[in-house]
């Protein structure tokens, strides 16, 4: 207890010291934690993706469509469950800073290819039923305050003109990292409306959701898929849906290695400071570690003295960053709601936090630990006297 | 005659800088009895405390033995002298070498961290060397909060609660006026006779050095019997 009381009493020695540590620490770790769940929230749609779905797209380019009529072959390959076309959208909701993700898809498999996407059966028949109706995610309904039954009219910018749609449909994620803000408007509506307005890209799909119940045959099935387009006019690309995810995270790459970076920096950089507090105090104190040598305590008791100063300075620090974590990053969620729709602090980020606590703490009172376990009596008297 | 508690024969210590060797003590041979009470003194300099701090095992000797009853610390490992010093030793500073955010008590208590004594043994201790010093309203002060005569008192029961058989000091009242001197040669010499400890104590104090019995004078390294 008395040797825990001058523990306790040493960490807190210099209380503006100790205080400004703790706090560097805590920003620190903060930051860190930030970053991180920012990577996270980049990896966000790769987390979320099933592993029962594969992606069909244009071999050339994600902006290439392909022929609507592929549909009926992809369907025939063994294996297949569901084939829906898709195309990305990119509607606007009255001005461009108002983005949301939107797709046009076949409706009628829709809710058996996506069952983290949880809607009622009443409002998946009433959005099945009705070719302008649109179904949309939890928050993206929060943002604008739309309910069932209101109109929305998106204005096209892949396709233009006006698009009124009616909200049949708002779903929950059926997990955590299930992307909310997106809305899914009927491809026949879409198709329909182009071959009115411009004949020449109607019977276009932007991509195919192929449904598979198999996983493991994810990659056999992949090239069974692509097999019959091989030297056609469109050639077909199948991945999953994970690795199609992971191709648009991987057009970023540079930044989020950037960003990976500067958060191991910021730990270098907090372990010099804790490191140079660890190191005046112990100097300061050498003749009181010379005095305790001197009554019979061992070098490696002081050093360990020494290590638990630096932990119960690195901890707290870990401690309160950890617990300012969650809420900051609630925080920073609703202003960045539009670029990550999934913005969690995950537990892996937390225990990260925490062991990085550990590993400041450790590092910093090394030296200076070592430096106190094997000083001489002695000397360091003379150096004090 | 009676074996002498310590019994320090030929040590030498030097300390080299570069290829120049400066001899610190030179072929030391001296004895003190158990119950002894020796002052050391000399001019600065002349490795009085190089001397205090080998024969009471917190600095290395070069050569030579210092058998205290019986072995001689000249051969023990670090770990060994811990344990030793622990058991045998208490020490005094001139500067008391207080741990300053300790009270008084706590002060006291710390060498009984190293003994088997339960928590309420050790505060009983504690409170029982403390007011030998004369300072039992005094347990719950900070060093800071206390005079330097008193700091010094606390300094003593810190070296007497674990019981040893020896207390070394060194220039116990270099740091203090005149009465708070006194009080303290005082005190050391109710230690020496009333509890028999063996004391030897380095001063450049004449008074303080008329409180021992034995006075040994050091001059360049060598010993010689006091004038
Ligand atoms: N680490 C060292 N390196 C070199 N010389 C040293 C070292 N330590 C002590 N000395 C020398 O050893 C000699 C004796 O020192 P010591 O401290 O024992 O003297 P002293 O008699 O206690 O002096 P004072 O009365 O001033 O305290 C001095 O000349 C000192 O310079
Ligand atoms: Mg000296």
């Amino acid at each position: 207890m008395l040797l825990l009381r001058l523990i306790l009493k040493n960490a807190f020695r210099h209380r503006l010291r100790s205080v400004l540590t703790i706090v560097g620490i805590t920003v620190a770790l903060l930051a860190f934690g930030l970053l991180r769940t920012v990577l996270d929230a980049w990896h966000a749609g790769v987390e979320a993706s099933s592993a029962n779905r594969l992606v069909t797209r244009n071999a050339v380019s994600l902006t290439q469509p392909l022929p609507y009529a592929y549909k009926g072959r992809i369907r025939q390959v063994t294996g297949v469950d569901i084939v829906a076309a898709g195309s990305w959208f990119g509607g606007v909701y009255l001005d461009e800073k108002n983005f949301f993700a939107n797709f046009a898809i076949e409706a009628d498999d829709f809710f058996r290819l996506y069952p983290e996407l949880l809607v009622s059966p009443e409002e998946q028949k009433a959005f099945i039923s009705d070719r302008k109706g649109a179904v949309i995610g939890r928050k993206l309904a929060d943002r604008f305050h739309w309910r069932t039954g209101d109109t929305v009219t998106l204005r096209g910018t892949i396709y233009p003109g006006q698009w009124p749609m009616t909200i049949r449909a708002i779903y929950n994620g059926a997990r955590p990292d299930t992307d909310e803000t997106v809305l899914y408007l009927h491809w026949s509506y879409l198709d329909e409306t182009m071959k009115k307005r411009a004949p020449d890209r109607a019977g276009q799909a932007g991509f195919f959701m192929v449904g598979i119940h198999d996983a493991t045959r994810a990659a056999e099935i992949s090239k069974d898929i692509d097999a019959p387009f091989v030297n056609s006019q469109a050639e077909t690309l199948t991945e999953t849906e994970r690795a199609f995810q992971l191709g648009f995270v991987s057009m970023s790459e540079a930044i989020l290695l950037a960003i990976t970076a500067v958060s191991y920096v910021v730990i270098l950089i907090i372990l010099a400071v804790a490191a140079n507090t660890m190191a005046m105090s112990a100097r300061e104190r050498l003749g009181e570690f010379a005095v305790l040598k001197t009554l019979g305590f061992r070098g490696p008791t002081l050093a360990g003295m020494l290590l638990a100063e630096s932990l119960i300075l690195s901890l707290t620090g870990a401690a309160v960053a950890m617990a300012l974590l969650p809420p900051l990053a609630n925080g920073f969620a609703t202003g960045l709601a539009q670029y990550f729709p999934i913005f969690i602090v995950s537990r892996q980020t937390v225990a990260i936090g925490f062991g990085f606590g550990v590993m400041v703490g450790v590092l910093a009172a090394v030296i200076p630990a070592q430096r106190i376990a094997a000083v001489r009596i002695a000397d360091a008297f003379r150096r004090i006297g | 005659m009676e074996t002498p508690l310590i019994a320090i024969s030929h040590l030498s210590k030097a300390y080299r800088r570069g290829d120049q060797v400066i001899p610190v003590l030179t072929d030391i041979t001296f004895d003190i009895a158990a119950g002894e009470f020796l002052a050391l003194i000399g001019p600065s300099g002349s490795g009085k405390s190089t001397l205090l701090n080998c024969l009471a095992g917190i600095d290395n000797v070069d050569s030579g033995s210092i058998v205290v009853a019986g072995t001689d610390i000249a051969t023990m490992t670090e770990s060994e002298l811990a344990t030793w010093r622990s058991r045998h030793v208490g020490f005094i500073f001139q500067f008391y070498n207080l741990i300053p955010v300790l009270s008084a008590l706590e002060n006291v208590e710390l060498p009984l961290l190293l003994t088997t004594l339960s928590a309420g043994q050790r505060r009983e201790h504690a409170l029982a060397a403390l007011s030998a010093v004369g300072l039992s309203d005094r347990t719950d002060h900070k060093p800071s909060q206390l005079s330097g005569g008193q700091q010094q008192r606390v300094a003593i029961a810190r070296a007497i609660v674990t019981d040893p058989d020896i207390i070394v000091a060194d220039e116990p009242t270099g740091d203090l006026d005149r009465q708070s001197a006194a009080d303290i040669m005082a005190l050391l010499g109710r230690l020496n006779g009333e509890l028999g400890k063996t004391i030897v104590m380095v001063t450049h104090d004449q008074r303080a050095a008329e409180a021992a019995h034995l006075v040994r004078e050091l001059n360049k390294g060598e010993l010689r019997a006091a004038p």
